[in-house]
């Protein structure tokens, strides 16, 4: 066994690019060096490199390797072809069951030439999404110049060049060499093992492993917060992205002037995230604090205070542009932004965001109706879908386009809109992605699910179904947007009718596959959370109820019958009854009507009879009246009868009428189990 | 170097000229037409083109017509100097060299923060794009650093390595000014808006109400017959001068808020096709009579 140590050291690589390499690089080694048994893999990554450390066999044994040849009595040409493609003759073939077979037993390769010789094979094939070419002439390309290659077996450089064809790929070789941080550590040092580099690095103020980087950024980010008595607001995918463009991570502390301190809180954070990547940080009472936190890439001397001094100068100015837009924004009644949004368009075959706006406006009115929300509501739901899109014409919308919805808040605020409309104005885009809250005010609610009623039902209309890779009107988080929103809420609303009302009058396009895909994403969703979803494919062979709290309602009723100990038999004795039917059916069926009481010759045929006479109607009324469980235990009490039945009844009885008959009763059985579900559907 | 007074605006720039003639770079001046940026210059796209090696830097005015704040904004300019350096091939110490320079100005990296952060430059006018870094300082973008792979919709043979600095950023930082105009120029008591502000009021009122749309409009198609002309004709820089002021003339019509946001990318297009011929044209030329 050896350790192979391999070290890409380049310029410095983009953030969000470096985990997806080190991975890369691991599970090319991993196929490349295949006879060499790879384990024990280990990856690393940061702002400059890119390496693997993993052990591997000492060599790939000596083995033979039988390759088969032209068949015998082939053309002279097929066996010539084949002998020269292996340097041999025919004298060397043996004849195996009618084939030209050469056996070759091939020596032992040491790890040392594997390497040399799948290494720099890998890095010319190197799969960066965009790289690039440099110096003066070398096709070899890298995603940024690439430095050193360090690639080691037990300590010991194997060697090998980047050369090939003429191509001096820069001159690169493999050495033991690499180098620490830019700044702190200039100039290389040698490399013994992974871990000696590893701990090397550290010394010359590069840490290289992941994982100790986050944990600096975000307890150095803590500590500093505690010292102000404030919180950061917790950001993972900044905190991954500053990690890869830092080696050396420490956390500082910078205040805001005063002066912006009257910005939203939302527009003071995005303009950190995205133009500085800095951490926002919260008061105890959830208001934005006067300072943000920054990661710097080194100890500085000073502690930290010039740079310090430098990125407030710098937030300053971002803040000034901010404040431009935010006062010029304001100078406009957002309702008067509207006739504005005639000249964006939405999508060419769907109109502007002018019609749109009307379109939601009115669907918004129409869905508060159906929440039974007073008149006054249904106003200002009205109004706020009219209003939801205007702020798509303001300058900070332009400037931070993740700011939709939240500016048109704030404008809507400040030209005096009523309270719950700005509110509603506000969330309409929520649920933003599965972490995120629905709206719960019942006029935001209503503008939100007309907003993406309105989307589902336009694209359908035209046919722009998501595909199995792309959903680049994001249809699918649309439609969960619905899901969730209607199940947190417990809204009871026709989903059919208001698809209907949505699609405006169109009709044709792909708008009948939408109930499925409604389905679909509620059965999606509900395997995320664990459920069975079977139970609630059993209930949708009916068709989706557009009523997804009474949907619902009933998968989870279902759900616990089948799993009381009447549930499970009563599952069994279905499907009993659904193979027997099956298989008679095909001889002579089907068998359905009602069976005829003179033909019953045992008291189990005359008591699973009265059983299915009393119990449909119970179970229709109890459906009805959505008492879902009390229809389940109608059900459910059929169990006994059901079980003597099948224990004292022949149903293939030999005289031919009591046989149709009793195949009746059974597909009487069928039917009244099929008012519930589809058992059929039910695993287990 | 920082401890004593921070460099006034022209010192920044003789510094930078040293710093780059020491280098070996030629230090070329000001090229005599409007551009948008110094890699507009012919100094930067004809030379990046074709196998052989370059190195320059120079001072490039820029006019970005739709930044014009009448003089009444702190950062925006609609007329700024950026500062340009070239080098081909690429030197194996590109990073190291713009560091450098940066402490001959009197940045110290060990106390600054200095950053390397993602770029990946593109310029739809010209059909260039590279791989390579906005640089920041403390958080603030004081360079752009482009390994160029292409130019006039051409594969670059030899790349280069394009920095550019934003010289009235990079001062206001080393002075620890928060108003251009405030930029101490000489160190001799004359600020930056000594020598610019009446000239940033009186151009952005041209930019956005007086710039004679009609005649604009005239002078873009004729800069364009003109260009294609030169470039048939095989003379590729005065065709890539036409280039320029087509590209220009754009700018003021696009600051005249007169092209819609269809027109727009024809527009582009247009320039485009300009820029790629003249490029055409120089590598020709320099494959024939001037190897």
């Amino acid at each position: 066994m050896a350790e192979l140590f391999l070290e890409l050291f380049s310029e410095e690589i983009p953030s969000g690019m470096q985990a997806r390499a080190a991975d890369d690089l691991g599970s090319l080694l991993t196929k490349a060096l295949d006879g060499l048994n790879p384990r024990d893999l280990r990856t690393f990554f940061g702002a400059r490199r890119i390496a693997a450390v993993l052990n591997i066999d000492a060599e790939i044994p000596a083995r033979s390797v039988s390759e088969r040849g032209p068949r015998e009595g082939a053309p002279e040409k097929a066996l010539e072809g084949f002998t020269r493609k292996h340097g041999v003759t025919p004298a060397d073939l043996t004849l195996e069951n009618g084939f030209w077979v050469l056996n070759k037993s091939l020596d032992p390769v040491s790890a040392e030439s594997r390497v040399s010789e799948a290494v720099p094979d890998l890095l010319w094939k190197f799969p960066w999404p965009k790289s690039m070419r440099w110096g003066a002439g070398s096709n070899f390309t890298w995603v940024r110049p690439l430095r050193r290659i360090t690639c080691l077996l037990d300590g010991h450089v194997v060697p090998f060049a980047l050369a090939r064809d003429g191509d001096d790929a820069h001159g690169l070789k493999a050495s033991n060499l690499s180098e620490g941080h830019r700044f702190l550590a200039p100039g290389a040092f040698e490399v013994l093992s992974g871990q000696q580099w590893q701990d090397e690095l550290e010394t010359r103020s590069v840490i290289v492993d992941m994982d100790s980087r986050r944990d600096m950024v975000r307890t150095g980010v803590a500590r500093l917060a505690e010292q102000h008595d404030i919180t950061v607001v917790q950001d993972d995918g900044l905190v991954d992205e500053v990690c890869g463009l830092v080696e050396y991570p420490v956390p500082l502390l910078g205040q805001i002037d005063a002066a912006f301190m009257d910005l939203p809180a939302e527009v003071m954070q995005v303009s950190m995230r995205i133009n500085q990547r800095y951490f926002a940080l919260r008061n105890p009472d959830g208001s934005a604090a006067p300072y943000f936190a920054f990661i710097g890439n080194l100890p500085f001397k000073d502690g930290g205070k010039l740079t310090t001094a430098g990125n407030e100068r710098v937030l300053r100015a971002r803040f000034a542009d901010a404040r431009h837009f935010w006062d010029l924004d304001r100078k406009t009644k957002l309702a008067d932004r509207v006739p504005a949004l005639a000249a964006v368009t939405f999508h060419a075959k769907l109109g502007t965001q002018a019609e749109r706006a009307e379109r939601i406006s009115k669907l918004a009115g129409t869905v508060a109706q159906a929440m039974g929300l007073d008149g006054a509501q249904i106003a200002q739901a009205e109004r706020a879908g009219l209003l939801a899109k205007a702020d798509l014409t303001t300058g900070m919308v332009g400037e931070f386009p993740e700011l939709q919805g939240v500016m048109g808040g704030y404008y809507a605020a400040h030209a005096g809109e009523n309270e719950a409309v700005s509110r509603a104005v506000a969330e309409h885009y929520l649920p933003r992605g599965q972490s995120d809250e629905t709206a719960k005010a019942p006029v935001s609610v209503a503008v939100t699910l007309a907003d993406r009623l309105d989307l589902l039902a336009g694209f359908f209309a035209i046919g722009e179904l998501p595909s199995g890779s792309g959903d680049p009107y994001a249809l699918r988080r649309a439609a969960l947007g619905i899901i969730r929103t209607i199940r947190d809420n417990g809204l009871r609303l026709d989903l059919t009718a208001l698809f209907a009302q949505a699609a405006n009058g169109r009709t044709g396009g792909e708008l009948a596959k939408l109930p499925d895909f409604m389905a679909e994403r509620l059965r999606v969703q509900l395997r995320s959370e664990g459920e069975r979803h079977d139970v609630l494919a059993a209930i949708l062979t009916r068709g989706l109820d557009g009523d997804l709290v009474r949907l619902l309602a009933r998968t989870s009723a279902l759900s616990e019958m089948i799993q009381t100990e009447d549930g499970r038999n009563l599952l069994a004795a279905a499907k009993r009854a659904a193979n027997i039917l099956r298989i008679e059916d095909k001889k002579d069926g089907p068998h359905t009507g009602a069976p005829d009481p003179l033909l019953y010759t045992q008291d189990e045929e005359r008591a699973l009879a009265a059983g299915l006479d009393q119990a449909v109607p119970t179970i229709e009324t109890a459906l009805k009246e959505e008492r879902f469980t009390d229809a389940m235990q109608a059900i459910a009490a059929l169990r006994p009868t059901l079980d003597r039945f099948f224990e004292a009844v022949t149903v293939n009885a030999p005289e031919p009428k009591v046989r149709a008959n009793r195949l009746k009763l059974l597909s009487l059985f069928r039917e009244t189990t099929a008012l519930i579900a589809d058992f059929g559907q039910i695993e287990g | 170097m920082s401890a004593t007074r921070p460099l006034c605006f022209q010192d920044l720039i003789l510094r930078l000229h040293q710093f780059w003639s020491e280098k070996g770079c030629a230090i070329l001046q000001p090229y005599d037409t409007e551009l948008g940026a110094g890699t507009l210059s012919p100094h930067t796209t004809l030379r990046a083109l074709g196998p052989k090696p370059w190195a320059a830097a120079y001072v490039q005015p820029c006019r970005r017509p739709s930044d014009g704040r009448y003089g009444e904004n702190p950062n925006r300019l609609q007329h700024y100097y950026q500062y340009q350096v070239l080098l081909k091939p690429t030197p194996e110490d590109s990073q190291q060299l713009l560091l450098d320079s940066y402490r001959a100005i009197g940045i110290d990296p060990e106390l600054h923060d200095i950053r390397f952060v993602e770029d990946d430059w593109e310029n739809p006018t010209i059909g260039a794009w590279g791989l390579g870094w906005e640089v920041w300082c403390d958080g603030m973008e004081v360079s752009q650093f482009t390994y160029f792979q292409q130019v006039g919709g051409i594969p670059t043979v030899m790349p280069s390595t394009e920095l550019t600095y934003g010289l009235e950023r990079l001062a206001m930082y080393v002075q620890g000014v928060e108003n251009v105009y405030d930029l101490d120029f000489n160190g001799k008591g004359l600020t930056y808006g000594d020598v610019f502000l009446r000239a940033e009021q009186d151009y952005s009122r041209h930019n956005f109400e007086l710039a004679d749309t009609q005649m604009l409009l005239t002078h873009f198609n004729d800069a364009e017959r003109e260009s294609i002309r030169l470039s048939e004709a095989g003379v590729a820089q005065p065709a890539y001068d036409q280039c320029l002021k087509a590209s220009h003339l754009f700018n003021l019509l696009d600051a005249r808020g007169v092209i819609s946001v269809s027109e727009r990318a024809s527009y582009i297009g247009r320039v485009r096709a300009l820029a790629k011929a003249a490029c055409d044209a120089w590598l020709a030329g320099e494959e024939t009579s001037h190897g």
